[in-house]
This record gives C-alpha cells, sequence and structure tokens, in this order.
C-alpha cells in the first residue's frame, strides 16, 4: 500500500505539471500568433479607414496606373514561370536526353539569385554603355539611336527578370506532381488509345494542374512582393508606391491604404494556393508506383529539350553569376574594406539570431501543436505562418505604425506623469527589424521543423515510453537525433531569407545600419553597379547553399520510394 | 494460480463520447490473450489504456496483482512492466536493428545486452540483419524486429496493436504462426488486438470479442463458433444465418428444415418462436433428401463449394458441400440438417 500512495501522489504532481504547462503553452501560442498577427492586422484595418487628400490624389493620378503595372507584371511573370517551369519539369521528369540528371538540379539554381541582383547584372550587361551594346557598336560602327536595342530598365525587362528567378516554384511543384503520378495511370491512358504527347495534354496535365496553380501562386506571391527590380527598373506598382508615399508624400495613412489593396491580392493568391494543395492530395488515386516510363528523346529532339533545359540556366543564373564574378574580380580589393566586413558581420548577426529566435520558435509552435492537438492552437500556426506570402514592404509599414503609436503613446504619458521623455523605444531599432523578418520568415522555420517532427509518430514515443523512458529521456534519446536536420535545415533557411531581404530592411534599419542586401541595392542605385557585386555575389553565394539541400533532398526522394 | 492481468469494469471516455463499458477479462501467466473486433470497437483503446496511454474513468487495471490505473491514479506507461508493438512497428529510424533491439535494456549491463540482442535476432531469423536499419528491412523484417524489441526486456505483458494489418494475408497467417512459437517459447503473457478473426484463431488461447465498447463474449475460437452468446458473435465470426424457429420440446426446436436436437437444455417453453443459427456446415447436401432448396449462387473454395440456397418458404441457408458436388445455378438440390450445436436466440 505504501508503495502505491507514493505512486499516486508521484502521479498527482506530474499530472499537476502538465496541466500547469498546458496552462500556459496554449495561451502562450495565442498571444504570440496575435503579436505576429499585428502588422496584418494594422494594414487591414486601414481598408475600413475614411481617406484623406493624399488618398484622392493617389485615386486621381497614379493609382490606376499601379494598378494596371501590377497586373501586366503578375500576368506576364505568370506566363514566364508557367511556361519555363513546366516545359522543364516536363522534360525533366518523363523524358530521357543528354544532360537531364544534371538538368534536374541545376534548374534550382536561379532560386539563389535575388531578382533584384540579376536586374542590376543584365542592366550593367545590356545597358547603352554596358559591353553587349558596345560590342555591337564597335562591329558595326553605329551610334547613339542608330538601331533598337530593347530597354531592360522596362515593365518588359522586369517581366523577364523576374520569369527568370522565379520559374523553379512551378518547375519544383511541377516536378513533384509528375514524378508523384502512378505510372499505372499514364498507362492506362496509353492503353485507352493516348500516344505519348496526348497523355501529356490529357492526362499528365490536368493530374499535375494542382501543383503547378500551387508552384504559380507561389511566384506571383513572389512577384508581388518585389521591391528591388521595380524600384530599380523605376515601375509604378503598389510596392514602389508604397515607397514613394511614405518617403516621398510623407503620407503613412495612404501608404498603409496602398498596403491593404496590395494585400487583398495576396491574400487571394494564399486562398488560391491553398485551395490547390488540398486539390493535389485528392489526386492520388493510388499507392502503387514503379520507375516511370521515360520517353527516349534522340537526335534533334533532344537537342531541343537540351537547350529548352539550357536556357533558363543559362539567362538565370549562370550569365549573371559569371559577370558578377568578373566584376567582383575587378572591384573587389576596393571595396572589402573595414566597412564592407562590419557590414557582412552585421549581415551574419542579424540573420543568425533571427535563425535562432525563429526556430526556438517554430519549436515553440509545432510542439505545441503536437502537445495540445486543439483546434484553437491549429488555426492560430496557421495564422502565423501566413506571413511568408506577405511582402516585406507590406509587413515593414504594418511594423512601423503600431510601434510608432506605442513609442509615441509611452513617451506621453511618461512625460505627462513622471515628466520624462522615454523617446522612440522601439522604432528604428534592430527589434522592430527582427520583428518584421520573424513574421515574414516564421513560416519557413515552422514548415521545416513541422516536417522533421512528423516523421516522429506518436506511437515513436509511446514505444520509448513502454520501453521504461521517461518523457524527458525519449526528447532526448528519440527526438534530439530525428529533429537535428530539420532544425538545421530551417536555421539555414531563415538565415539566407535574412540575408537577401531587402524591402524591410530598408524601411525598418536602424540609422546608418546596412546589410549587405541594402548596400548592394544602394550601390546599384548609384549606378555603381560593379562596385555593387562584391555585396551581390556573396548573398548569392550563401542563397546557393539551401538550394543545394532543397536539390540534394528531391534527388535523394520519389513518392512510394 | 494468480493472473497476469485484470481489467474490473473498465470505462473509458474520450470526451462525452464513452468508448469503453465495463469492460472486465483476466489473463493467466503464459497465456495469448486477443481482444477481437470491428474497427472502431474500442479494442485498441483496452490497450492503450493497460499500457497507460489513456486515463480511465471507471474500474481499474492490474498488472501482476498490482493496481496501475484506476479513476484517481495512474502510473507511467515506463513503469508498467511492458512491452507494446504497434501497429506502424515505430522502429527508430535514426538506430540499427541491433539499438533497436536493445533499446529497452538500459539498465542491463552490456554484456548481457548483447547477449540479449543476438539471441532476440537469432529467436526472430534477424541475425545477418543487426547492423542494417529499418528502412532497408521489409514489412515482415520490420514487424519481427518490432517483436523482438519489445520482447527484449522480458516484460510481464506484452502488448501487441493489429501487428500484422499492413501485410498479404500468406504473410499474415505465417507470421501469426511463428510469433505465437515466439512467444510460447519465451513463455511471455501477450495481448493481442485485431479485427481478424484468422489471426486471432491462429495466435489466441483466449479471444474476446468486443463490439460498442462492450465485451460480448470471452471464450476460445472454437467455442465462439460454436457456442456464440449473441447475435453479434454468430454474425462476426464465421458465416452462417438466422432462421425462425419453434421451441418443441426441452431439446429441440423444428424449422422447415426439420427438427433440430440440442445436447443442452432450452430455457424456453415449449410452441416459444425462436430464432436459430445455421452455420454452412450445419447443412448438408444430400440427393436423398426430401428437402429441396434452389441453388442462387455459389463460390469455389477449392475442396468445397459454398452454396447460397433458398428454400421454398423464400428462407435462404448456407451449405458447405464437398466440391465433387458440382451444380448449376437454379438447379434444385437436396439438402438435410446435421447440427452438431444447437444455437438459440429470442426472437426480437
Amino acid at each position: 500500500m505504501q508503495g502505491i500512495s507514493e505512486n499516486s501522489l508521484g502521479w498527482v504532481i506530474r499530472y499537476r505539471t502538465s496541466e500547469l504547462l498546458k496552462g500556459w503553452w496554449q495561451p502562450g501560442i495565442l498571444l504570440a500568433a496575435l503579436i505576429f498577427s499585428i502588422p496584418v492586422l494594422t494594414i487591414a484595418s486601414f481598408l475600413l479607414q475614411p481617406s484623406g487628400d493624399v488618398w484622392q490624389h493617389l485615386v486621381d493620378t497614379v493609382l490606376t496606373d499601379y494598378l494596371i503595372n501590377s497586373a501586366l507584371l503578375t500576368l506576364g511573370v505568370g506566363l514566364g514561370t508557367l511556361s519555363i517551369g513546366v516545359t522543364c519539369a516536363w522534360l525533366t521528369s518523363l523524358c530521357q536526353f543528354p544532360g537531364k540528371k544534371l538538368f534536374i538540379w541545376a534548374l534550382l539554381l536561379p532560386l539563389a539569385m535575388p531578382a533584384y541582383i540579376i536586374a542590376y547584372t543584365y542592366t550593367g550587361m545590356f545597358d547603352f554603355a554596358g559591353p553587349v551594346q558596345t560590342l555591337i557598336r564597335d562591329w558595326t560602327g553605329w551610334g547613339y539611336g542608330d538601331y533598337y536595342f530593347p530597354e531592360v530598365r522596362s515593365l518588359g525587362g522586369a517581366i523577364v527578370m523576374l520569369s527568370l528567378v522565379l520559374y523553379p516554384y512551378v518547375y519544383l511543384l511541377a516536378r513533384a506532381a509528375f514524378l508523384e503520378q502512378s505510372v499505372c495511370v499514364i498507362e492506362v491512358s496509353r492503353t485507352l488509345g493516348c500516344n505519348a504527347w496526348s497523355s501529356f495534354y490529357r492526362v499528365a496535365l490536368p493530374l499535375a494542374r494542382p501543383a503547378i496553380v500551387a508552384g504559380l501562386s507561389l511566384a506571383l506571391m513572389e512577384t508581388l512582393a518585389d521591391y528591388g527590380t521595380v524600384s530599380y527598373f523605376g515601375l509604378g506598382v503598389f510596392t514602389t508606391g508604397i515607397f514613394r508615399t511614405w518617403f516621398g508624400l510623407g503620407d503613412s495613412a495612404a501608404a498603409a491604404k496602398l498596403a491593404a489593396i496590395l494585400l487583398l491580392f495576396v491574400f487571394t493568391l494564399i486562398v488560391i494556393e491553398r485551395w490547390s494543395r488540398n486539390r493535389a492530395q485528392y489526386h492520388h488515386t493510388t499507392n502503387r508506383y514503379r520507375q516511370l516510363p521515360q520517353f527516349q528523346l534522340t537526335g534533334f529532339r533532344a537537342l531541343i529539350a537540351f537547350v529548352a533545359c539550357l536556357l533558363p540556366l543559362l539567362f538565370g543564373f549562370l550569365l549573371p553569376a559569371s559577370q558578377l564574378g568578373l566584376w567582383a574580380l575587378d572591384t573587389y580589393t576596393v571595396m572589402v574594406d573595414a566597412s564592407f566586413i562590419r557590414l557582412t558581420l552585421n549581415t551574419i548577426l542579424l540573420g543568425l539570431s533571427t535563425a535562432v529566435l525563429a526556430v526556438l520558435l517554430a519549436l515553440f509552435f509545432a510542439y505545441g501543436k503536437r502537445v495540445l492537438a486543439s483546434k484553437l492552437v491549429f488555426a492560430s500556426v496557421r495564422v502565423v505562418a501566413t506571413g511568408y506570402a506577405v511582402p516585406g514592404t507590406i509587413i515593414a509599414v504594418g511594423v512601423i505604425i503600431p510601434l510608432a503609436w506605442f513609442d509615441n503613446t509611452l513617451d506621453a504619458y511618461m512625460r505627462d506623469q513622471f515628466e520624462i521623455s522615454t523617446g522612440l523605444l522601439l522604432s528604428g531599432t534592430l527589434f522592430a527589424v527582427m520583428f518584421a523578418y520573424l513574421v515574414r520568415f516564421l513560416a519557413v522555420s515552422i514548415q521545416s521543423v513541422e516536417s522533421g517532427l512528423a516523421k516522429i509518430r506518436l506511437s515513436m514515443d509511446e514505444a520509448a515510453r513502454s520501453m521504461g523512458y521517461k518523457p524527458a529521456e525519449t526528447l532526448f534519446r528519440i527526438h534530439l537525433p530525428l529533429m537535428k536536420g530539420s532544425v538545421l535545415t530551417a536555421l539555414l533557411i531563415v538565415f539566407v531569407d535574412v540575408m537577401k531581404e531587402l524591402p524591410a530592411t530598408l524601411i525598418l534599419r536602424p540609422f546608418n545600419f546596412n546589410t549587405l542586401a541594402v548596400r548592394a541595392f544602394e550601390l546599384a542605385s548609384d549606378e555603381r553597379l560593379a562596385d555593387s557585386s562584391t555585396a551581390a555575389l556573396m548573398i548569392v553565394a550563401v542563397g546557393l547553399l539551401p538550394v543545394i539541400l532543397l536539390s540534394k533532398s528531391i534527388a535523394s526522394s520519389r513518392a512510394g520510394s | 494460480m494468480t493472473s497476469q492481468l485484470d481489467i474490473e469494469n473498465l470505462d473509458v471516455s474520450y470526451g462525452d463520447n464513452q468508448v469503453l463499458r465495463q469492460v472486465s477479462f483476466s489473463l493467466q501467466p503464459g497465456n495469448i490473450g486477443c481482444i477481437l473486433g470491428p474497427s472502431g470497437c474500442g479494442k485498441t483503446t483496452v490497450l492503450r489504456a493497460i499500457a497507460g496511454f489513456e486515463p480511465v474513468l471507471g474500474g481499474r487495471i492490474l498488472i501482476n496483482q498490482v493496481e496501475v490505473s484506476s479513476s484517481i491514479f495512474c502510473i507511467a506507461p515506463e513503469k508498467r512492466d511492458i512491452g507494446m508493438i504497434f501497429q506502424d512497428f515505430a522502429l527508430f529510424p535514426h538506430l540499427s536493428v541491433a539499438d533497436n533491439i536493445g533499446f529497452g535494456l538500459k539498465t542491463w549491463n552490456v554484456r548481457q545486452q548483447q547477449t540479449r540482442v543476438r539471441e532476440l535476432l537469432a529467436i526472430t531469423g534477424m541475425l545477418a540483419y543487426g547492423q542494417a536499419y529499418p528502412h532497408q528491412l521489409s514489412g515482415g523484417q520490420q514487424q519481427r524486429v518490432a517483436l523482438a524489441r519489445a520482447m527484449a526486456p522480458r516484460p510481464g505483458l506484452l502488448l501487441m496493436d493489429e501487428p500484422f494489418s499492413g501485410m498479404d494475408i500468406d504473410l499474415r497467417k505465417q507470421l501469426a504462426r511463428e510469433v505465437r512459437n515466439i512467444l510460447k517459447q519465451e513463455k511471455l503473457t501477450a495481448i493481442l488486438v485485431t479485427h481478424d478473426q484468422h489471426e486471432a484463431f491462429a495466435i489466441a488461447d483466449n479471444i474476446c470479442v468486443m463490439d460498442e465498447g462492450r465485451i460480448q463474449q470471452q471464450d476460445s475460437g472454437y467455442n465462439l463458433y460454436h457456442q456464440p452468446a449473441n447475435r453479434f458473435v454468430a454474425n462476426f465470426i464465421g458465416q452462417g444465418v438466422i432462421i425462425p424457429a419453434t421451441v418443441e420440446s426441452s431439446h429441440s426446436v423444428r424449422t422447415e428444415l426439420g427438427c433440430i436436437q440440442g445436447k443442452l437444455p432450452i430455457d424456453s417453453e415449449t410452441g416459444t418462436a425462436v430464432d436459430v443459427l445455421i452455420r454452412p456446415d450445419d447443412v448438408i447436401h444430400d440427393d436423398n433428401s426430401s428437402e429441396t432448396a434452389i441453388v442462387i449462387d455459389k463460390s469455389f473454395l477449392g475442396a468445397d463449394f459454398l452454396y447460397y440456397l433458398r428454400m421454398d418458404s423464400g428462407i435462404e441457408v448456407l451449405c458447405l458441400a464437398p466440391s465433387h458436388h458440382n451444380h448449376k445455378i437454379n438447379e434444385r438440390i437436396g439438402i438435410r440438417l446435421d447440427v452438431d450445436h444447437l444455437v438459440i436466440f429470442d426472437r426480437i
């Protein structure tokens, strides 16, 4: 009896602790979700607020332009990414031609290239004073105005730039969808009289459509979020409009209202993406997989396939990366100085600390979901994970408004009560920058941590418990070794995303605080393209790391195996 | 003999949904028990309550005479001296087969651990795979590793949750026999949860049939088939039909197919309308019989045909006949009853 009463006391204590844990965990998650939703909620609230004079002025003058340009840009990038992405995905998943193995992963390389960097590079190469036009003039003896050359810094140019670096989203999801299709379905279509091409159009493509649409929505979210390219090209779209209204006209309410309209478009894309992803799951009609049949391409057809895959790789990565390399070789001796090193350290420190925070929060959310298994928690995590779709510009404006309000209110109160001025406590600090990063990139870390956690089935926890391991020992012996990989991946991806991020950093950074991305953007904006190359090249080089990870993982995994 | 597992009046609920009601049974040391029932009947919940993964609303659970669960009391799973095999095996993907098997032996010294792991690899026929990782194994091999891992610490009670569910039929039968032999060799007390009666018959000494959170009958496979306690068990175990009858005397009933004599006295009074269970092997095909029925369907089972017959009254029965009696559909054939166990249910 003695044993039992001791045990029961122990049980009561354990029970209490676990209740206590749940008692703060769930409210903690809800509170965190609320805090990270503040920027988006702030912006959304401007949809309902009355408009001022500046807004009326915007409506009368530039709003139509913003709408038309954004629509054209989205449409163009949509068509561009679709045609490149689906073609390459089809060729590398179901056809056999020389170089295919290489293209499968190399086609992902443009993901490492931020759009604004490719934009400077091509401008430098194809501008009037750039090497290409100079060469043409040298050969032909023509002068200025004697010949036609497409203008890189135009809407069309922006469409090409963004398509070249964003097609991998479509490629990645479309290829996965083609590979996941059961070979039976394709073979059935062959027995029913479809040849190779009609089985593509009538079976494979419709089956892959939800995945393709999901990939397309991701590419379009990035398009709407882009600031660097459109700003550098001087295009009037929503993101540049928000900047101009805020810093040019000095009207934060009108800027927020523009942001709110952009947010509407983004949410439409989120809805489309989620809906497509759900539909994609229903398309698995069977779980039987075999090595997919390959269409063997030879001769002229093989050459066309080869060129079709080479072009996006060449123009999306190889050419701009080489140009950056050449420029950097010329300029790095001048550019790499004490301030450049300080800037690099800034970037690394900012990236690392954000990544660590993002992963800790992701663990907090993901384990919360697993332990609490409550609908409220699921919904909260889902809300937090929408941040990835929201453009950095919107988040920055959505961060700055509530922070300024908080600072001013506190300042007024302290002055009123104690005659102390607290000044700006949070606005214009690294806190604001990191908070904005977390809003945008928490989704990335949560996704990575959750996918790692999903591999540890609940039955594994229970198996360890049934073999005499306490919960803490289970965490240490089972979870730690199994979670290591996905936690490191999450750290890496957030780090790289922070490093590449431009608009939010531009708006929120403390005075005189620079990152590599900001520095590259500033130099390029001052027409010092060659000088910007060292910073740009570093961003691209670090950006390659997650792309390599990604290509390794898609090379080793296939549904059903 | 004192029992190894006692479950007394167990109630468990998920929120407002009571999934177990007054479940009681016991298991003797060295015996293999089985909880058999359709999906959603609560059988897995019983197992999880025994393991300590589900809290108990009422009643109690004793393992080896020690109370481990009651409404106010719950010993942690790791202190219950149990081993468990999960439906998905739950092998640890980062550990080799040998390390998986040795996982539960943390309190043993290294030499003992090595000996025990080797012993289990040998028993399960996995000696060549000690250094392999779970993803390199086939389903049947993973199942063996899961069994070895759960048995390694010599638990007082081994729990198996649908351990053969992911396998094809031939492998199931073979593994079920293997597992039974291994458990008997190790003298383990074990309890299996399944929805497959053949699996239950192959492995268990004692079977509890469950439905809707209640135990319907606890008995041997033979008795469950021949003396089902109620209509659910009669329908769930084996094939057969329930046809109307009238009580004729204290030991016999009259049906359309004639009089059936029982060995045990009938509770109901003479003249009462009742139902009787007729198994396919109770209906004998006999060309000389005066009773006839029309073949409406048949299925070939190899040595036997299973005939679906309709009698003149419209009542349908099943008949198992040797397969050299090959009759066509719509043919009229002679049948007679040869019932070994008379099973009577009150008319509802």
